[in-house]
């Protein structure tokens, strides 16, 4: 017997995915997040600086990775929200607050989603670094560290191991750091971008880490050193943002 | 026995299978039927379309340059037509896919720029904000799953500023030094970023040229959809100017030597 007339069409698919990885790794008083800058589609570079992470306000950086064209229009409503938020109490939106417009909008869009994995990196009310991880509709998490994208696979293991210590036990009489220093989650960063741009072809070009500091933060001394520095802070609330640009392979 | 409560007391429908399983259980439709359904068409592919487009910043401005065919599948369907529209002072665009689209959104674009001029408020669009607007529109095109079937770079001269993005029918965006788009993108784009990348500030308008005839000969080598005939656009400080239809020169003698390529003798 014949079933019910089925449409049947060769329809048009709205999405894409444009590569590349995000990480972010939260501190004890600060927060680092961190994506490349390639964009590409399939085997072709679309172009090599594409910025994946924005800075939102002094205390909270969101990094997105998916499909570019939906990340972009995420960003820009995102940021509306927080400007209207802004204009309504005169003051920058809570990073936890944040965090749970990301799920409404996100779940408002579950039957149409982003194609957009987000990670939001920053400083809670009480000071302390804290990284927020999202999927496409919604669910989400507070974590001390968190990698997606292209090379989640092989970037998140490494911080599995490198920051929750997995499968690693400490010397005898001794126990494992809860938070690492600064100087620690840099090199984990920069080493987990230079080792997936080995290994995944859509990661590459450029890094930017930006940093996330709590008011008075101790850390803030770690920068001195560091190379390709820039500070993007907007306001005198006591928080203070920075960038570090770098080069990574780009064959 | 029939599981659903909405279906009790409505006509039976001897054409469905109750008990079907597969692919999922369906049930009959009993809600009001939209008569124009099957009326409404969305651009479910491109029909007559235009292939490559190349641009490249230089030390005076963006140059862009596109053939002029626009093909009806393999055939070669209108050989005159212009891929590279100025949109108000500043900026020229030049697209490839769907050239119905494309002339869509140039009378689209042209009046934006006859509102902005209306206004005389003193401003006046740039190609940043003629890419902005464009990208908005192809996303939400995409979100209403009817786009806009085109791949397109944006090129223009601002406030003393050079500009050159990309946009197609998906609302993804991106800008670089030199872009390119369709084959463009795979024949093309290596040799003009060899060409042009570290080098943005130095090349003059005439190496600028040499390389967009040099890819778009390339090209026309290559890409089975192009002709060779094609304009360059140029944007500086000074304005816009979209060159006359220019023609390749082209040699083919080498495909005599090549067995395989033409008639074969032995």
């Amino acid at each position: 017997m014949p079933s019910i007339e089925q449409p049947q069409q060769r329809q048009f698919n709205p999405y894409s995915e444009n590569g590349g990885t995000i990480l972010a790794i939260a501190g004890a008083d600060f927060s680092v997040i961190a994506g490349d800058t390639r964009q590409s589609e399939g085997y072709s570079i679309q172009t090599r600086y594409a910025p994946k992470v924005f800075r939102l306000t002094d205390r909270a950086v969101l990094a997105v990775n998916g499909f570019a064209a939906d990340g972009n229009m995420f960003v820009k409503k995102v940021r509306q929200r927080l400007e209207w938020y802004r204009h309504a109490h005169a003051k920058d939106m809570p990073l936890r607050a944040i965090a749970r417009l990301i799920q409404t909008m996100l779940y408002a869009r579950r039957f149409f989603p982003f194609y957009v994995y987000n990670i939001l990196g920053g400083i809670e009310e009480d000071g302390t670094g804290a990284v927020y991880s999202f999927d496409p509709v919604g669910s989400y998490e507070r974590e001390a560290c968190r990698a997606a994208g292209a090379a989640q696979s092989l970037v998140q293991p490494f911080l599995d191991n490198q920051i929750y210590f997995k499968n690693q036990l400490p010397a005898p009489g001794t126990s494992h750091p809860a938070h690492l220093p600064l100087s620690t989650v840099l090199s984990l960063v920069i080493d987990s971008f230079t080792s997936a741009t080995e290994r995944h072809i859509e990661v590459g070009d450029g890094l930017e880490i930006y940093i996330v500091f709590s008011k008075g933060s101790t850390s803030l001394q770690g920068l001195a050193s560091v190379r390709g520095l820039q500070e993007v802070t907007t306001t005198d609330d006591g928080e203070r943002v920075f960038v570090i640009r770098r080069e990574l392979k780009k064959d | 026995m029939d599981h659903f409560p909405t279906n009790w007391g409505r006509p039976r429908n001897d054409a469905y299978d109750a008990y079907g399983t597969y692919p999922i259980a369906q049930r009959p439709y009993n809600g009001p039927k939209d008569a124009f359904a099957q009326g409404i068409q969305h651009t479910q592919q491109p029909i007559v379309t235009g292939t490559s487009v190349l641009a490249l910043k230089y030390k005076d401005g963006v140059m862009l340059a596109a053939d002029n065919l626009a093909s009806y599948g393999s055939l070669a369907r209108f050989k005159d037509i212009q891929r590279l529209q100025a949109i108000g002072a500043h900026t020229v665009i030049g697209a490839g896919g769907d050239m119905s689209d494309f002339q869509y959104i140039q009378a689209m674009l042209d009046e934006l720029i006859i509102d902005e001029f209306t206004a005389q408020d003193g401003h006046t669009l740039g190609p940043a904000e003629i890419h902005e607007y464009l990208a908005q529109v192809m996303y939400a095109r995409r979100s209403k799953m009817n786009p806009l079937w085109n791949a397109i770079l944006v090129g223009g001269v601002k406030d003393g500023k050079r500009f050159l993005s990309f946009v197609d029918l998906l609302g993804t965006t991106y800008s670089a030094s030199t872009l390119a788009t369709g084959y463009g993108a795979h024949i093309a784009l290596p040799l003009l970023r060899t060409a042009v990348e570290g080098k943005e500030d130095i090349l003059n308008e005439e190496e600028a040229h040499k390389i967009l005839e040099q890819s778009m000969k390339v090209l026309y080598y290559r890409d089975a959809r192009s002709i060779d005939k094609y304009q360059v656009a140029t944007i500086t400080a000074e304005g816009v100017s979209i060159s006359e239809t220019r023609h390749l020169e082209t040699s083919w003698s080498f495909a005599e030597g090549i067995r395989g390529y033409g008639a074969q003798t032995q």
